[in-house]
């Protein structure tokens, strides 16, 4: 070998593979202002749509007169119910078994709902005629309390189902319930608490919040009438799903569905489920021939599609005197707004919620789920989680440190002495969830003592001194998280959507030269799904990353798969590009094997080549392969060099973090200002760390939001009061903390690359963070549960609860 | 209602038009002028998707009517980069830094920083936060648009960039 | 979200925006900055036929020194206000309110005109010209007029302009060298309106208060002036006792909305807060 020769660590470098920090593809069209997102779609003669919708969030629809808006020049169609009925389409399936209302059909049941679809020539008179179609109602009482929901006297929101005591999931209690869902083993758990040294209960509240990312919901309907063929554009985490959902509701042929995401502005589960948008999108087009756009406003998207959380959790928590704990049980009241579309696996009516057992050593455990019905917007979308971990993670993290308290222990002490151990891994919890790896003592030591843990209790005890002392009004509140999430879903024994098995997949080709292009059933929103893809397959195959063209969204070219949400697009979608990777390699391999004239396992790769064992002077690189496969395959052999995987995962992964915040609280007024924010992430293998530390970046900024300020909020007419971005606490550059990331590497054993997904492991361990370190701050006055959102009047309150403004 | 015609200069180009009075200014440079980089995020000038530099100024063009703009001078991303296709520094360092992922806010947070760099050739970290105030992003957290503009700044001054310490 | 069809009037004089304004009625507006009128018309909770832009109206620009007050264009965007260094070296209060206003975009283009005219009970410059004893000239068919700050505002978008007229400038008394100030704003982030906001104008000599002027935002359906707490303090050394005492004068001309900001007892009692904070920096900048 001379001097020339780039070794093989040269080489790797120059592949940006796996572990490098490589500048994301997609940003070249972004930073020009080139992207093509939804909106921009224009096609000819296309028609925009637009609502009228409820000023009432309970109340009969008498009379809906379209006369006045049918007028209007420019309006070329005007749809209700009695449109859609024509064609079935008043109601739509759920993903979660239930059905809802595109258009009202005789009563609307949640303010801002969907009453009638305007179509016209443009947008400005869509809005003008939407305006004028007169709507007669007649108020009913309504409920937006879901605790009241299944009292005697509480008015029945679902008039459709009332008397059905069978729903999707099991008996139904009440006109308004939706189910009840149970995990774990109750008389185990009861039998912990009963003999319990000691024991707590809280009722732990994580209200209705919203993914708001800052594209709202769209799309362009185009029905090609001639060929009977729909095609349909919009902001779609789950393309495949929608074309099927879509083929199913339309009854147009699959084959005859063609699905196209283009750049989504941000999802974070927003656009993962099908809305009425979609529905009178497709009717308008097939009624009137032309396209239609319909692209929601930003009150219409808080107040209509997709909220998330709204869970009332009694979690309690039974453990020894000297702080080991025996026992976990929660009782929860879901809230699910007037339709269940819920979107979780179909056979999972409260997501992945039994990972509440968190990262500790529950000998015995048990949860109870009821859903119900309110007058408030339908959804339950998974925000930036995997469905239902983040309200998991909060009830524990935050019982977790009531429990300490109640123990007079330290909240780190007392996760630490719980925490599962090293060596349980793979580890079974009390819910059946078999974790697949974690080194958790490692990884909490190593949080305590960046942040000088230590010191910082000591500091706060010296805080709290002065404050009693009338020294200082501020209190110092230290929060620690530690979580482990369930994300990947999933494996098919587990997880379906409306039957269809959540596997995802991948479909390589290489060309001729060398280059190749990647297609797969994920779809990101932000990710940087171009750009990441592309370096498994540089590692895997050998070929520069720059070499590869990832491509998704378009349910016509790429293979069928679940979509991007619950972080499930690297552990199942990247585990396809591996595997389908290593197809393409064994291909590889029989064709170098041919051409050096050696038998295959006298070949060893060896970063881009395969080179004859012990003597490395003799390889052929993946580019000459490539080649080779084209024109001088092995006789009997297949031309071509590519490959397809459908990735049914074996198990979940369970990503894991340690996090501790410091928070100053200003007594006074309520405002906290967090002082220092710490999060350990351990993802697995890290596939670029500058996109992993963007993507926590990002998701701790949502957490700090949810924690600090966000709320869908009803009134008690059920009026939304906090559906524009003048209430809904999105936070400027201006709040949002300076974040330190950190990480370990505890690779998943089960996964091709032994990656775990990252993108919503800083909103699950966040919030309860951000939580805890308010909760902390006002602890030692003998607080123990301040609820969300921490607001400043809220945390104003819970200090003069505390008689501090005397 | 009767239409307008307005003329204006966007990204050094002459340009005219018939609207409404009512015509938004996003909508005119959206869907008459078919600059799709500014975006449109709340409606109710809270987000800054919008924002387009306007007479020496960051405007968000979503609160503000064609009309009103007749003969103004505006510059959208569009008109970032230079003729020959050299990305503007900000560009470069929105890439180099990681300052965007899903990129939806990234056209007015651009332009917006632009005008803020003219104002302040060497801004500290929280004038950047603050000069950023009325953009909203809910992917990246701003830690590293805030690196991004920093990375500007420096290359437009000629000077190294150097990576504040964590 | 789509705004109603309107015509649109741009004059180049105030006489010819006020003859507009007068002949077509009830169902035109002026529009300033239109930060406050846009999303209203895009929300369609405001729907004028008429826009009468003032844009174009260069007599409605400009700072300038007059005999022993300070005249501002009511044209002037909140950018200017911070930009100009007339204000900031002699009402300084003026551009500390301003970078509290809004965001950078909405500053480049809200007027302080539009934001003491409209009537809006979370417009932080109001409470700023009660304080400072402003008198805004206004101008209508029947000429201009002068009307006080102090009593100008008479309910949530109700103000003493009649039909037709708008402000055109806002006079300022020079406040005295060496005076004290601050305005204190608590929001919930960049772009709120106040929670509560208190302004605080004051001289002091010999280690006592001279003069006192206290404004009050958000916390009723107008600004407040806050009379009783300025009159309790004018003489006092701001020691701990009279602040109280003028806090609890202050907090109890307020009677705020509940709303997502804080229930109304909440509101009352940052109104106090903001009011303590406020006096605390004027004193040090008043230098006792």
């Amino acid at each position: 070998m001379n001097d020339m020769t780039p070794t093989s660590a040269e080489r790797a470098e120059k592949l940006q593979g796996m572990g490098c920090k490589r500048k994301r593809v997609e940003d070249i069209r972004f930073v020009q202002g080139k992207g093509n997102y939804v909106d921009d779609i224009k096609l000819p003669g296309m028609l925009y749509g637009d609502f009228t919708r409820s000023p009432h969030a309970h109340a009969r629809v008498k009379k809906i007169d379209t006369t006045k808006a049918a007028a209007v020049p420019g309006v070329v169609a005007v749809i209700t119910a009695e449109t859609l009925k024509t064609v079935n389409l008043a109601w739509m399936p759920t993903l979660a078994g239930d059905v809802q209302m595109v258009l009202a059909d005789g009563k609307v049941l949640f303010q801002n709902q969907e009453v009638a679809f305007v179509i016209a020539e443009d947008r400005y008179t869509a809005a003008d005629a939407a305006e004028l179609v007169e709507v007669e109602y007649e108020g009913l009482p309504c409920n937006v309390d879901p605790l009241k929901a299944m009292s005697a006297n509480a008015p029945v929101i679902r008039e459709d189902i009332k008397d059905k005591k069978e729903g999707a999931h099991g008996p139904r209690k009440h006109p308004n319930h939706v189910f009840n869902w149970q995990a774990g083993d109750k008389a185990k758990a009861d039998e912990a608490f009963a003999k319990a040294d000691v024991t707590i209960k809280e009722m732990i509240v994580y209200p209705r919040v919203h993914p708001c990312p800052l594209e709202t919901c769209q799309c362009v309907a185009s029905f090609d009438k001639i060929k009977g063929e729909l095609t349909l554009w919009g902001t779609f985490q789950a393309p495949h799903v929608i074309r099927t959902v879509g083929s199913l509701i339309s009854k147009i042929p699959e084959h005859k569905i063609h699905v196209i995401a283009p750049d989504i502005g941000g999802g974070f589960g927003n656009k993962v489920g099908a809305y009425p948008g979609y529905i009178c999108a497709i009717v308008a087009s097939i009624v009137t021939g032309r396209p239609v756009k319909w692209v929601e406003d930003r009150i219409e998207n808080l107040s209509t599609t997709a909220f998330a959380r709204d869970f009332y959790m009694e979690t309690e928590i039974a453990a020894t005197k000297d702080g080991k704990v025996t026992g976990l049980r929660c009782y929860t009241v879901a809230d699910h707004g007037a339709f269940d579309a819920c979107a979780n696996a179909t056979k999972w009516p409260a997501g992945l919620f039994s990972i509440i057992s968190g990262s500790y050593d529950f000998p015995a455990a048990h949860v109870s789920v009821d859903g119900v019905y309110t007058n408030k917007a339908p959804g339950g979308v998974a925000y930036r989680c995997s469905f239902r971990v983040t309200e998991a993670a909060y009830a524990i993290e935050r019982a977790m440190d009531i429990m300490a308290q109640k123990l007079k222990m330290d909240p780190a002490e007392f996760r630490m002495k719980n925490l599962i151990r090293r060596e349980q891994f793979p580890y079974t919890s009390a819910f059946g969830w078999v974790y697949d790896s974690g080194d958790y003592q490692t990884a909490l030591n190593k949080a305590m003592e960046t942040v000088g843990y230590k010191q910082l209790r000591e500091e706060q005890k010296k805080c709290r001194e002065a404050f009693k002392r009338g020294e200082t009004r501020e209190l110092m509140g230290i929060g620690l998280a530690f979580f482990t999430e369930i994300v990947g879903a999933g494996p098919s024994r587990n997880c379906d959507i409306l039957g269809i098995a959540m596997f995802d997949s991948a479909e390589i080709r290489i060309h001729p030269t060398g280059t190749g292009i990647c297609r797969l059933g994920t779809k990101s929103q932000g990710q940087g799904h171009e750009t990441t893809y592309a370096q498994i397959i540089a590692t895997e195959l050998g070929l520069p990353a720059d070499n590869i063209a990832v491509e998704e969204g378009n349910t016509d070219t790429a293979p069928y798969g679940l979509g991007t949400y619950g972080s499930r697009s690297t552990p199942v979608s990247g585990a396809a590009t591996a595997m389908a990777c290593r197809k393409i390699k064994a291909k590889a391999q029989m064709i170098a094997a041919y051409m050096l004239e050696v038998h295959d396992d006298d070949l060893e790769w060896d970063v881009d080549r395969f080179r004859v064992k012990g003597n490395p002077e003799r390889f052929k690189t993946m580019t000459e392969l490539a080649w080779a496969a084209y024109h001088e395959v092995p006789p009997g052999m297949e031309p071509g060099l590519e490959a397809i995987n459908y990735y049914d995962p074996p198990n979940f992964t369970f990503p894991f973090g340690a996090y501790i915040c410091v928070m100053d609280v200003d007594v006074d007024t309520g405002s906290s200002k967090v002082r220092r924010f710490y999060a350990l992430d351990d993802c697995g293998t890290r596939i670029n760390p500058m996109i992993i530390e963007g993507q926590i970046h990002g998701g701790l900024t949502e957490a700090f939001g949810i924690a600090m300020g966000q709320e869908i909020h009803y009134d008690e007419d059920g009026n939304v009061t906090t559906a524009s971005l003048m209430d809904y606490f999105l936070p400027t550059a201006v709040e949002t903390p300076k974040w330190e990331t950190d990480w370990t590497t505890t690779p998943s054993p089960h996964h091709p690359i032994g990656a775990k997904g990252v993108g919503e492991s800083p909103n699950v361990g966040g919030v309860p963070c951000f939580s805890n370190a308010v909760n902390d701050a006002f602890a030692f006055l003998g607080s123990t549960n301040i609820a969300m959102p921490h607001d400043n009047w809220r945390t104003w309150t819970a200090a003069d609860k505390l008689g501090l403004h005397k | 209602m009767a239409k307008s015609q307005v003329s204006m200069t966007v990204n050094d180009k002459k340009v005219e038009g018939l609207v409404e009075p009512r015509m938004l200014l996003i909508h005119f440079l959206r869907e008459q002028l078919h600059l799709t980089g500014p975006h449109i995020g709340c409606d109710t000038s809270h987000c800054g998707a919008c924002t387009v530099d306007l007479d020496g100024k960051s405007v968000k063009s979503c609160t503000m009517f064609a009309v009103q703009v007749n003969g103004a001078d505006i510059r959208t991303i569009e008109g970032m980069a230079a003729a020959d296709g050299t990305l503007h520094a900000l560009q470069e360092g929105f890439r180099e830094m990681h300052g965007l992922q899903c990129g939806f806010c990234t056209p007015g947070m651009i332009v917006r920083a632009y005008r803020l760099l003219q104002e302040n050739k060497d801004p500290t970290e929280d004038e950047i936060r603050f000069g950023i105030s009325g953009n909203l992003c809910r992917c990246t957290g701003y830690q590293n648009i805030v690196k991004a503009i920093q990375y500007a700044a420096a290359k437009i001054s000629g000077v190294p960039f150097q990576e504040a310490a964590e | 979200m789509i705004p109603g069809s309107f015509a649109y009037h741009r004059p180049s004089s105030v006489k010819e925006a006020v003859g507009l304004l007068g002949s077509l009625g009830d169902d035109a507006r002026a529009i300033a900055g239109g930060h406050s009128l846009i999303p209203m018309m895009k929300l369609r909770l405001a729907s004028p036929s008429h826009l009468v832009d003032l844009v174009g109206v260069a007599d409605l620009k400009g700072i300038r020194e007059d005999g022993k007050d300070i005249l501002i264009g009511a044209m002037t965007t909140q950018h200017e206000v911070i930009a100009s260094d007339l204000l900031t070296k002699k009402i300084p209060i003026l551009s500390e309110t301003a970078t509290l206003i809004a965001d950078p975009q909405v500053r480049y283009v809200g007027t302080i005109g539009g934001n003491v005219a409209n009537g809006d009970p979370g417009n932080d410059m109001p409470a700023v010209m009660m304080c400072l004893n402003a008198t805004y000239h206004a101008v209508g068919k029947s000429g201009e007029r002068r009307i006080a700050a102090r009593e100008f505002y008479q309910g949530a978008y109700f103000t003493a302009l009649e039909p037709g007229e708008i402000v055109t400038a806002i006079r300022i008394p020079t406040p005295a060298a060496g005076h004290g100030y601050a305005y204190e704003k608590l929001k919930r982030k960049v772009g709120d309106y106040a929670t509560a906001a208190a302004a605080v104008v004051l001289t002091a000599s010999g280690g006592k208060v001279t003069s006192c002027s206290i404004g009050l935002t958000n916390v009723a359906e107008t600004p407040l002036w806050a009379e009783e707490a300025s009159k309790i303090l004018t003489g006092s050394a701001l020691d701990a006792a009279t602040v109280k005492k003028a806090v609890a004068a202050a907090e109890a001309i307020t009677s705020p909305a509940s709303d997502s900001r804080g229930p109304a007892a909440y509101r009352t009692k940052m109104a106090g807060v903001m009011l303590t904070r406020a006096l605390g920096r004027a004193k040090a900048r008043a230098g006792f």
